[in-house]
């Protein structure tokens, strides 16, 4: 009933935008009907995710000889949780950001179509219900990306958008007609059954891996994210780099652990391997923007390879009869899920914040925001330390879980996964590290400092209205609790992958609550909870002994910087300059990044220049390469529109005796 | 409850050894150099001077500033609390492990970068430019090394690789070596040494630390002080229990023995000091752009740890 009221009551939201479009109240009606529904579905997820069993409706429309299957268990459980925090604080966000964007009609109808469709992709039981609901995500937000379209980049971002959405759902629907069979039994109750071959089920695997993959930003799938998660308003960005990118996972996770459910360790391996890649690849791309709803992007990318590391190894392990370890890989993949929509919404409504208060995203464009935006600085700090692992908030648990799976990847008995494991804990640690580094920059930047621009100087609190602020601290305040407190959530994802890995993992294991010790307390454990305490008191131990042994006057007074102290806020550190070490040491094979300097001769009074050029060895060696070839194809048959009424007949006189030709061949063998 | 006895007695030992250390450390730097330099225990009057003294803060500076400090202070001291010195018996050994031990340092490096960000100067933000590189590659490498290190002893917790190696399981290994020069590397760079930073720099265009807190004074650089020697306190506490945990209690094991474990750290202290000394003496400080070179060698070192585990284990 929480789960059915509010997937009814959401394309009425959307009728109702529809209608009253032109009432000046309709988006706060809107959003407020989004954030109960989202909050309903939430507590239906946290129902279900209490232990009850699977709950299944099949509901007579769709397919005539199919019907509409639906169910819920553990699985689409944790992930209507996952999805619908993020929907709650980005509606109550968006009550408030609603007016600052620059025409909110083209936004209020399409955002409950969205949550709409990835609720209904997490609860659906038959392959055509998911199918079109996946479709409903992807095209709602596609006309999401497009809100702003007079903006060139914008219809750019929405074309590429729609191409790779066109391609995730042509990867899916043969993977989807492979497991129902020649029988065409589309449940997936029926898909449980089945037996595949060992070819089909080959191409099930990669097919799914590239649909899914393709939507969760896998490199080098990953071309449209960047591009159109920032397009969109900021809390459908943070819908759609938070919360889509996990749906997409969902579909992976559902297939490769439960529909099919026989999958060889080997592609355990290729997804780790991916996934490291991935995780590397992203967080150099993000280092590097200025742009900082792009940063956000490509560090989803980043962390969606970290989630991709933790189920490859599940992969493995299970095929190798590891339940234990493949349990724990897969809880830690699942917790890091979570966390990411967390935090990464979080961020990205900080970044809302920002542009609704400063009119800017660049962050060459801002600075000294922390002292101007009090609670969005304060709620953005909190998410950029979850983002970069550290304890003791929930990134670094999640991270912690990923590490120490990885470290007993060894036991594998494969010679490629022992000597592969080490390498991609190499990736993942470098990936974490930079991680840190990225928002150590753009905190730093942006909130930091001295303000660059006259729109970051004027930057007031009060644009940022009380529905936003509360979602920001909101979602703070959950990465402080799902960090310090980890075994509660640890606890109920050992039980959703239970059913998917046929065990039940005792995260916290001997210890009792406040630990972590997932393989035994003699081989690593960690209490959130307990540093914590620790950490407070010994904060609070120093404060007081400073004070009490020395003094505790504070003068104000202009900056020292070696005596070259200037007002010219141009004199910071900017982005790219804080950016240039990790450009030289990581940049510069991968990306080819190349700095030409130009000093103008003595007495020349021209400006000196410093360029930097840099490719996008995904765009340039992959996807270039590819239009190049569809061209050329387009070339080729766009010919075939000036023949000869005698030519076209022999081409069909050709086809025929083709087809005939491959009939016989196939009657024979 | 021993356990919490000797927990509280090693959060004060290691608080009020760092300053020792590090004068230690300068001292004999000094001899070396054909100074007469200031006596070891100068670090405690330089740190008393500063608390005395009044903070400047500049009128850019937001509240970050002004907190960074202490939080820095707390997270290494929190990671100097974990890490045992002279018993293995200490009642925090479980709450983090080596990985926690590596993303606690990261937490005091997140504020100390910001903080040196958080005025708006030139050379704050070069500094905490450089850290994060120096970063993206230490903790990597000292991953790696944790990975070669559970590998062997079957943990991740330092209480526990010492015990497993204090129990004899292991004699002298190819990877045990790497993996220990790939912790020597990493602890260079973290406490900021010759070659990769210079501790006595005034020279601003080659400062990495000092760079990032150029803009404290008073307590809030002591604070900022005391977390550097600290981290250089547990570094070499780190590097004497995972290889060499000679002398330490075992959980059980009476005073007596704690104080045996005493006496042994306080003697690995000052022979890893000296060696420290030395090295910083003899090699002259690195290109910046070199540094990952170093590092990398480091990570590299580490990961081999781990191959050559398998390569044993084969032959």
């Amino acid at each position: 009933m929480l789960i059915a009221a509010p997937l009814v009551a959401l394309p009425a939201l959307a009728l109702f935008a529809v209608v009253a479009r032109r009432a000046a109240w309709s988006h706060a009606i809107v959003y407020g009907g989004c954030f109960l529904a989202a909050v309903a579905l939430l507590a239906g997820g946290l129902d279900q995710l209490g232990g009850a069993a699977p709950v299944g409706v099949t509901l007579p429309f769709g397919l005539p000889w199919l019907h509409a299957h639906f169910r819920v268990d553990n699985l689409s459980a944790l992930f209507l949780v996952i999805v619908n925090i993020a929907a709650a604080a980005a509606s109550a966000f968006a009550v408030g950001y609603g007016p600052h964007l620059p025409d909110q009609r083209r936004v209020t109808p399409f955002f409950p179509l969205f949550l709409f469709g990835m609720n209904a992709v997490l609860v659906a039981d038959d392959a055509f219900m998911f199918l079109v609901s996946w479709e409903f995500m992807s095209l709602s937000s596609w006309l999401l990306v497009l809100s702003d379209h007079t903006r060139p980049e914008n219809r750019k971002a929405g074309m590429v958008y729609l191409t790779m959405a066109v391609f995730g759902t042509f990867c899916l629907l043969p993977a989807f007609g492979l497991l129902a069979g020649p029988g065409g039994d589309f449940t997936f109750a029926a898909m449980r059954m089945k037996e595949l071959a060992p070819a089909s089920g080959f191409l099930v695997i990669l097919l799914a891996l590239l649909g899914a993959g393709s939507k969760a930003g896998l490199v080098p799938l990953h071309a449209w994210l960047p591009l159109a998660h920032p397009a969109a308003p900021s809390h459908v960005s943070a819908l759609m780099s938070g919360v889509m990118t996990k749906v997409a996972l969902y579909g992976l996770i559902r297939i490769l652990f439960d529909l099919h459910g026989e999958v060889g360790w080997q592609w355990g391996a290729a997804m780790m391997v991916v996934g490291g890649v991935t995780a590397v690849m992203g967080v150099l791309y993000a280092v590097m923007q200025d742009d900082l709803k792009v940063l956000l992007a490509y560090s989803t990318v980043e962390n969606i390879g970290v989630v991709v590391i933790g189920l490859g190894l599940a992969v493995a392990f299970k095929d190798n009869g590891q339940p234990a370890l493949a349990a724990l890989a897969l809880v830690a993949g699942l917790y890091h899920a979570l966390n990411h929509s967390v935090f990464k919404s979080l961020l990205f409504l900080g970044a809302g914040a920002v542009t609704s208060a400063t009119g800017e995203r660049a962050l060459g464009a801002l600075g000294g925001l922390l002292k101007r935006l009090p609670w969005t600085g304060a709620a953005f700090l909190v998410g950029a330390a979850a983002i970069s692992a550290l304890p003791p908030l929930n990134g670094f648990v999640s991270e912690w879980l990923i590490l120490q799976s990885l470290f007993k990847g060894p036991t594998l008995p494969h010679w490629a996964m022992k000597f592969g494991v080490p390498v991609v804990g190499a990736l993942l640690a470098l990936a974490a590290a930079l991680a840190a580094a990225c928002f150590v920059r753009a905190y730093g930047i942006a909130f930091l400092g001295r303000p660059r621009t006259p729109a970051a100087a004027g930057a007031e609190e009060a644009a940022v209205t009380f529905g936003m602020r509360a979602a920001m601290v909101a979602l703070a305040v959950l990465c402080v609790g799902l960090g310090a407190m980890p075994v509660t959530m640890t606890n109920a994802l050992s039980a959703v992958v239970r059913p998917l890995t046929g065990i039940e993992v005792p995260v916290s294991a001997d210890l009792g609550w406040p630990w972590l010790s997932p393989t035994g307390p003699s081989s690593g454990s960690y209490s959130g909870t307990i540093l914590v305490a620790m950490g407070l008191l010994l904060c609070g131990l120093a404060v007081m002994l400073v004070h009490r042994l020395g003094t505790r006057a504070l003068r104000v007074s202009p900056a020292w910087d070696c005596g070259h102290a200037e007002d010219i806020p141009q004199t910071q550190y900017t982005g790219h300059s804080f950016a240039q070490p990790m450009r030289r040491a990581f940049a510069a094979t991968v990306f080819r990044a190349r700095e030409t300097v130009e000093m103008p001769e003595p007495g020349d009074d021209s400006p000196a220049r410093h360029r930097v050029s840099m490719i996008d060895p995904v765009w340039d060696g992959l996807y270039r390469g590819l239009a190049r070839l569809v061209d050329l194809l387009a070339d080729q048959v766009n010919r075939m529109q000036f023949l000869t009424v005698r030519r076209y007949l022999l081409m069909m006189f050709a086809t025929l005796v083709v087809w005939l030709l491959v009939v016989a061949v196939r009657q024979q063998l | 409850m021993t356990a919490v006895v000797w927990q509280v007695a090693q959060i004060v030992l290691v608080a009020a050894l760092a300053p020792l250390a590090t004068g230690y450390v300068r001292f004999v730097k000094a001899r070396l150099q054909g100074r007469r330099g200031a006596p070891p225990w100068q670090p405690y009057r330089d740190l008393l001077r500063l608390l005395k003294k009044e903070a400047i803060v500049a009128p850019t500076a937001s509240w970050l500033f002004r907190a960074a400090p202490y939080v820095t202070f707390a997270a290494v001291w929190l990671a100097a609390c974990v890490v045992p010195t002279f018993t293995t018996a200490i009642a925090l050994a479980p709450a983090a492990d080596l990985i926690a031990l590596v993303a606690l340092l990261g937490l005091a490096r997140f504020w100390t970068a910001l903080a040196g960000m958080d005025v708006g100067t030139a050379f704050g933000g070069l500094g905490s430019s450089r850290e994060m590189l120096i970063a993206s590659l230490a903790e990597p490498a000292m991953l790696m090394m944790t990975f070669s290190l559970s590998l062997v002893a079957g943990t991740t917790q330092p209480a526990q690789i010492a015990a497993f190696i204090l129990g004899g399981n292991i004699g002298v290994e190819v990877s045990l070596g790497l993996a220990l020069a790939a912790l020597v590397m990493v602890a260079i760079a973290e406490n900021g040494r010759i070659p990769i930073d210079n501790p006595a720099t005034h020279l601003e265009l080659t400062m990495v630390h000092e760079a990032m807190v150029l803009e404290y004074s008073g307590r809030h650089l002591a604070m900022m002080e005391a977390a550097a020697m600290l981290r250089l306190t547990l570094f070499m506490a780190l590097i004497s229990c995972l290889f060499f945990p000679f002398g330490m209690a075992l959980p059980g094991a009476g005073a007596v023995a704690a104080l045996v474990g005493l006496a042994a750290f306080l003697a690995k202290v000052a022979a890893l000091g000296t060696a420290l000394a030395v090295f910083e003496t003899m090699i002259a400080k690195m290109r910046v752009f070199r540094y990952a070179d170093f590092l990398g060698g480091a990570l590299l070192l580490g990961l081999l740890a781990t191959i050559f585990l398998y390569v044993s284990e084969a032959v």
